[in-house]
């Protein structure tokens, strides 16, 4: 097999996988999106936030240790324990249900019924004032995020593939956990809003605020569900790009990858998020394999938004969104 | 009632937020939240303590009190020139910006102002050429002279000729990051190795393309030129591709600790190039923990003491603080104005007998700046990581940089920065 050809097998491989990592952050996005027609612009610092609260707990960090010390002049850092990834992972999980329900309680609930701008604002505001949050309780330095899963290259598929065609491909071993966890995730949102009855009545607040309001569901519950669940994602996304590059601020732009995503994919559809996630990973990936090298390369970034504005011109809600239809 | 109380708690906050006249103020334009902070807050707080540390331990400069007053910039470049409108009528007598874009935007307002701008190891690297740029310094070294030094260091792992090597640059795909480009490619000609460049895009947190084609172009070694969170994913990125890292070398702003240690136990062998000594084996952080740290007065908890980012500000306050030194030597009296203290900067001479008074024996080089050579020695070392243990060493001497190739790039980009802006040379 053409050696350029195997290449572009290992680029379309990886892209794969670094879109599955893009369309958990997606997922996030989406679940609001459709409960509540709000465009959450703090996803991505959710998903820092998170990370930043998991390896705090992890850590047995004390949280707001250098508020503590600037105002009683102590020097209290860390509590003498460190706690095991799996109860961490729960309780950071428990901190961001806490957080939904600050949310809806503080913010939601007084704009109920302003239009969705209004509601976007906010959703600025929360991130920025989340970054500075997250800044105080648990300090600005990068750090090293350690819940046990493997990274490097896979040498099974290194292996099989170098038996194959004489050339191993590369795959690193956290985007295979990403690819399992996200397709757990994806199964389990299913099954949630197909087979519970919360997830019923999140479908049908999704569908008509006003008819799931005069059937008795609560849109107050409905909403600190749905920013839980997303918060939860947002731990999920936390991790696994955490896991990558160590949890510090920065994480909070891995919003922007999400963005083509959701163009592509549609704003409502979960399997939209995984589709347009593997559409960009492969898309961007392979730009840059074949004509990044002629144009000066680091053609990622912007060429997922091209790839999702030409998907825009044919199809405005996306892949699996819905067509909106208003009629006079 | 309430009104007077209101007006009292004005004056005061005033009062502590505004430095006293007479000190010697060096404004710290640092950056303490955004996606940079990991890097800029060990920076700003070396800078603070230094400042700090010679008020508490010589009573200030040649008796006057100094001080570093913090402007918050995120590592943007409009908060950054905002931060300099706001300070510089405090007295300014320096600017330290930490930030290649701030410095850019910067050099013709501190020229018009007469504020010398002091840019260690970043911002325009033809800026040492003093000729053209009067108010611009950026001794010891530069980003061209840390290119050429890790060439170097590269061509004597390699018994000494380079000549069909293969060396691949990852770098941040903005002029910062394509700075080294041309003297690699002139350095490329001289020694006769093949430049691969690979750009990444900001953040810099997806590289899967790029180390995908440095696995497959097996370059013998790899070189980077990245800030924040690219550099720590670029080390976890060889690591997964098992890319041998005694191979992998950065320019100083890809050497921090909190670079490697994300990467864990797979960071060590890492390199990066240094134009400052590395760890805390140096009087001078006794110093700073006796004076500074433990009598509470520290920018921050004091647990950044002798990593690389921390050395770094207290090297460039050192020399600031020896600049001021000299500019009040020059012109007779402790109560310099920042036209002096420009003065002072263009005729600072360090040398070891001066570092070891200062408890920083062997922390950098011997060097004198002059009218023509805001630049320095361009000297510098090479620090590896020891994930195990925690702490960079040296594992090479401090030495020169190819300035044949760097000093012509130097005149020229000079030249061209005169002709745009009609300067006339100095130092005739």
């Amino acid at each position: 097999m053409p050696e350029q050809l195997l290449f572009a097998m290992e680029v379309t491989l990886n892209g794969l996988m670094a879109g599955v990592l893009y369309a958990l952050v997606a997922l996030g996005f989406v679940l609001i999106f459709k409960a509540s027609g709000i465009f959450n612009y703090a996803q991505g610092v959710m998903a820092l936030f998170a990370a930043l609260t998991l390896v705090g707990i992890q850590q047995g960090q004390v949280p707001f240790a250098h508020l503590i010390n600037a105002v009683f002049g102590t020097e209290v850092h860390h509590f003498p324990w460190q706690v095991p990834s799996l109860i961490a992972i729960v309780l950071a999980a428990g901190v961001m249900i806490l957080f939904a329900w600050i949310v809806e309680k503080y913010v939601l609930q007084h704009l109920i019924g302003q239009p969705d701008i209004i509601l976007f604002m906010a959703t600025i505001g929360l991130a920025y004032f989340m970054e500075g949050f997250g800044d105080i309780m648990w300090g600005s330095d990068i750090k090293k995020l350690d819940v046990g899963l493997p990274q490097g290259m896979n040498a099974t598929i290194d292996q099989v593939t170098f038996d194959w065609f004489g050339y191993g491909f590369f795959i690193d071993n956290l985007d295979i956990v990403a690819a399992i966890v996200a397709s757990l995730l994806v199964a389990a949102l299913t099954i949630f809003s197909q087979y519970s009855k919360q997830g019923r009545a999140l479908r049908a607040v999704a569908d008509d605020h006003s008819a799931a309001l005069s059937v008795g569901i609560s849109l107050r519950f409905i909403w600190v569900l749905v920013w839980s669940i997303a918060g939860f994602v947002a731990l999920v996304a936390g991790i696994m790009w955490g896991a990558k590059s160590g949890v510090q601020f920065s994480l909070s732009l891995i919003a922007l990858k999400a963005l083509p995503v959701l163009m592509l994919g549609g704003f409502t559809s979960i399997p939209g998020a995984i589709v347009g996630g593997l559409i960009i990973g492969v898309g961007e990936q392979l730009f840059e394999f074949t004509i990044g090298p002629m144009i000066g390369g680091a053609t990622q970034n912007w060429f997922a938004y091209v790839l999702a504005l030409i998907f825009l011109i044919f199809r405005p809600q996306g892949l699996f969104g819905e067509k909106i239809i208003e009629r006079v | 009632m309430k009104y007077s109380k209101l007006a009292a708690a004005s004056v005061t906050a005033l009062m502590v937020a505004t430095p006293v006249l007479a000190d010697l103020v060096f404004p710290s334009l640092s950056y303490r939240t955004g996606p940079y902070a990991a890097g800029g807050i060990p920076y700003a707080d070396g800078f603070a303590d230094y400042f700090t540390l010679l008020n508490e331990r010589d009573g200030g400069i040649g008796g006057v009190m100094t001080s570093a007053p913090e402007c918050e910039t995120a590592y943007n470049t409009e908060k950054g020139v905002e931060c300099y409108e706001a300070t510089k009528g405090q007295g300014a007598l320096a600017y330290n910006p930490l930030s290649t874009g701030i410095t850019y935007q910067l050099i013709p307002k501190v020229t018009a102002d007469d504020i010398p701008l002091y840019t260690p190891g970043y911002g325009r690297t033809s800026a040492a050429n003093g000729k053209v740029f009067s108010h611009v310094f950026n001794f010891p070294a530069n980003y061209w002279n840390a290119a050429s030094l890790a060439v170097n260091h590269l061509k004597e792992v390699s018994g000494g000729d380079l000549a069909g090597k293969k060396i691949a640059l990852v770098y941040h795909n903005s002029a910062y990051g394509k700075e080294p480009i041309r003297t690699l490619e002139g350095l490329a000609e001289k020694h006769g190795f093949e430049l691969v460049t690979l750009p990444v895009d900001h953040p810099g947190q997806e590289q899967k393309a790029q180390w995908l084609q440095i696995r497959r172009e097996r370059p013998d070694f790899v070189m980077m030129w990245g800030w924040g969170v690219m550099n720590q994913v670029a080390i976890q990125e060889a690591a997964n591709i098992r890319f041998p890292m005694e191979n992998f070398i950065g320019v100083w702003w890809s050497g921090g600790d909190h670079d490697v240690s994300p990467a864990g136990d797979a960071a060590t062998g890492y390199k990066a190039v240094t134009f400052h000594g590395v760890g805390s084996d140096y009087p001078v952080f006794a110093d700073i923990q006796k004076h500074v740290v433990d009598a509470g007065k520290a920018a921050g908890n004091g647990d950044n003491i002798g990593k690389a980012l921390y050395n770094r500000g207290v090297y460039a306050a050192m020399l600031l603080a020896e600049s001021a030194k000299k500019a009040q030597e020059i012109h007779g009296t402790p109560d310099i104005t920042s036209s002096m203290m420009r003065d002072g900067m263009e005729a600072l001479e360090i040398t070891e007998a001066r570092m070891t008074e200062l408890g920083m024996p062997g922390f950098g080089p011997e060097f004198t700046v002059s009218c023509e050579n805001h630049g320095g020695p361009g000297t510098g070392a090479i620090q590896q990581w020891d994930a195990a243990a925690g702490t960079w060493s040296l594992i090479s001497d401090f030495g020169p940089s190819d300035m044949d190739v760097i000093q012509p790039l130097i005149d020229e980009d000079s030249a061209a920065y005169a002709a745009e802006n009609n300067i006339e040379e100095r130092c005739n």
